[in-house]
């Protein structure tokens, strides 16, 4: 979805930041190298969360091997999508908080919750500004509280909006996924069956996303830590009647 | 007005009076916007036949015009059609070719056939450019076996084994692709077109109310109307609604004798 500049320029003084950048300067406006939807879901022992290797450029599927989904500290897992670039900013950010949180020495590191409210305030900040980081962030993971083992998943998106959830989807996923999460979703899923839920949702937006590839990565986040799998790629059936001959008995229809 | 020259009329969309839309609109004219119904439609094939479903829902902006519509059409006793976009162009499209195709059924004395109402959508549909704003699935059973196809306005087609339409399409087509298979049974084919709708009505803002469903197979068309109504009222005052004397506070009382100023007199009948 490109936003486009408006013609009559109402909006180049919004985008303007003084003093640092001079007068007179724009930052982004649309995204160049995006990755499509992310989807993510609580089950038994902690988060899930899957996405497509793929990274377009515009039209082009420029990158087939781009990991979307990296660990944040001990206890969190984020998975973007949109702009690439914005994802690796966001990254770096992390890391400096990450670093002095662990440089306090204090026995106590940020949780999911802790992390998502720092994103939640950066991408909210920057869309005041008119200077978006244009990406929709999942943020899932577990870590102890008062009431014992506490499993976390939210998301955040380049405007701030943003929530918690047992069952998150970006992009795409929105339309595809969720209906399918919010059927079959239950409370104390196993792993295998959580995969198999995910890679249900992974195929339709296969199938059905144009910029999505057959290559995917599945991670999860435990009390035991973070960990991404290698990818792999999921089975494809094309083989219906009506596919392979469509204008069988209906000759003249194509 | 007897013209030398009288030209048959032409079919199709007349481009006359863009010129001045155009300059209407430069000069500061807001057109008008198009009414669209948000809806899910969808169609499967089956081992005997096809399952047609729709949603009940038709809205007019933010607003729920009518709480359970008619979306799947009648075409011929065996060819329904399910329509999606503006609501006055899929019924008197739909409406346009079942009268063509009875016609035709006079004509030839033999059943309709699915391309015939495929190719007669198609062609009015192109030959107004995407302006009549109709999507449409068309499924049936005729002579040449069961066939499934998506009508798009501008006027191409599509054969499928399973499709749908509409703005809840993308929740409905999650759960075909998930589910779909090659034979399925009448009831595993219902409960799908079900399932579909029902992602359509949950999950999409523009499609709600009941499900219906029109199951054609050789011969035989069921058409179930409000076959799942997920969508009940589910508070319903037990005493009804009663209002009692004493329940509102009277505060004055006024009476106004009418009959002082109403006579009756006896006259002549009123002539014609």
């Amino acid at each position: 979805m490109a936003w486009q500049q408006p013609m009559d320029g109402s909006h180049a003084s919004g985008s303007k930041v003084a003093a640092a950048d001079g007068p007179g300067t724009q930052r982004t406006q649309y995204p160049y190298v995006t990755g499509t939807s992310v989807i993510a879901l609580k089950y038994k022992d902690g988060v899930i969360m899957a996405c497509d290797t793929g990274a377009s450029y515009g039209s082009t599927l420029r990158y087939k091997s781009v990991e979307r989904i990296k660990a944040v500290g001990k206890h969190s897992l984020i998975g973007a999508s949109g702009e690439f670039s914005d994802f690796q900013e966001i990254l770096r950010y992390l890391d400096e908080l990450t670093l002095s949180d662990h440089m306090w020495d204090d026995g106590n590191s940020l949780g999911p919750k802790e992390v998502h409210s720092y994103l939640t305030r950066v991408m909210y900040n920057r869309r005041n500004k008119f200077d978006p980081l244009w990406n929709s962030l999942i943020l899932g993971g577990v870590k102890k509280g008062p009431k014992g083992e506490e499993k976390y998943l939210g998301m955040v998106n380049m405007i701030g909006t943003h929530f918690e959830e047992n069952h998150i989807a970006t992009g795409f996923g929105n339309h595809l996924a969720i209906p399918i999460l919010r059927a079959e979703w239950r409370e104390d899923m196993t792993f295998e069956e959580a995969v198999k839920l995910v890679e249900k949702c992974l195929l339709v937006l296969l199938y059905r996303d144009r910029s999505s590839i057959n290559k995917f990565q599945i991670a999860k986040i435990t009390t035991e830590g973070a960990t991404i799998y290698p990818p792999y790629s999921l089975k494809t059936n094309w083989g219906f009647a009506a596919f392979e001959n469509p204008s069988k008995g209906a000759v003249g229809s194509w | 007005m007897a013209g030398a020259m009288d030209l048959p009329a032409k079919g199709g969309f007349s481009f006359d009076l863009c010129r001045r839309n155009a300059m209407l609109a430069e000069k500061g004219l807001k057109m008008p916007g198009f009414r669209k119904t948000g809806t899910t439609i969808v169609g499967l094939v089956f081992q005997d036949g096809v399952v047609l479903g729709a949603d009940t829902r038709a809205t007019e902006g933010p607003i729920v015009a009518d709480k359970n519509c008619e979306k799947i059409h009648f075409m011929a006793p065996n060819i329904y059609c399910c329509g999606a976009g503006t609501a006055a162009d899929t019924e008197a499209v739909t409406d346009m070719v079942s009268s063509q195709l009875q016609l035709h059924r006079y004509a030839t004395g033999r059943e309709s056939r699915v391309v015939t109402a495929l190719t007669l959508l198609k062609s009015h549909l192109f030959s107004y450019q995407g302006h009549v704003s109709a999507a449409l699935v068309l499924g049936g059973v005729d002579v040449t076996g069961p066939h499934l196809h998506t009508v798009y306005p501008h006027g191409s087609t599509d054969t499928l084994p399973f499709a749908t339409m509409g703005s809840g399409s993308l929740a409905a087509m999650s759960v075909f692709e998930s589910k779909y298979k090659e034979g399925l049974t009448r009831e595993e084919g219902i409960q799908l077109v079900s399932d579909a709708i029902c992602a359509g009505i949950f999950n999409d803002l523009g499609s709600g109310s009941n499900v219906d469903v029109c199951v054609i197979t050789k011969g035989k068309t069921e058409y179930l109307r409000n076959h799942q109504l997920p969508n009940p009222r589910t508070y319903v005052s037990s005493k009804g609604y009663s209002f009692t004397k004493g329940q509102t506070e009277v505060l004055s009382t006024k009476i106004t004798q009418l009959k002082p100023k109403v006579e009756v007199t006896e006259s002549d009948a009123m002539e014609e």
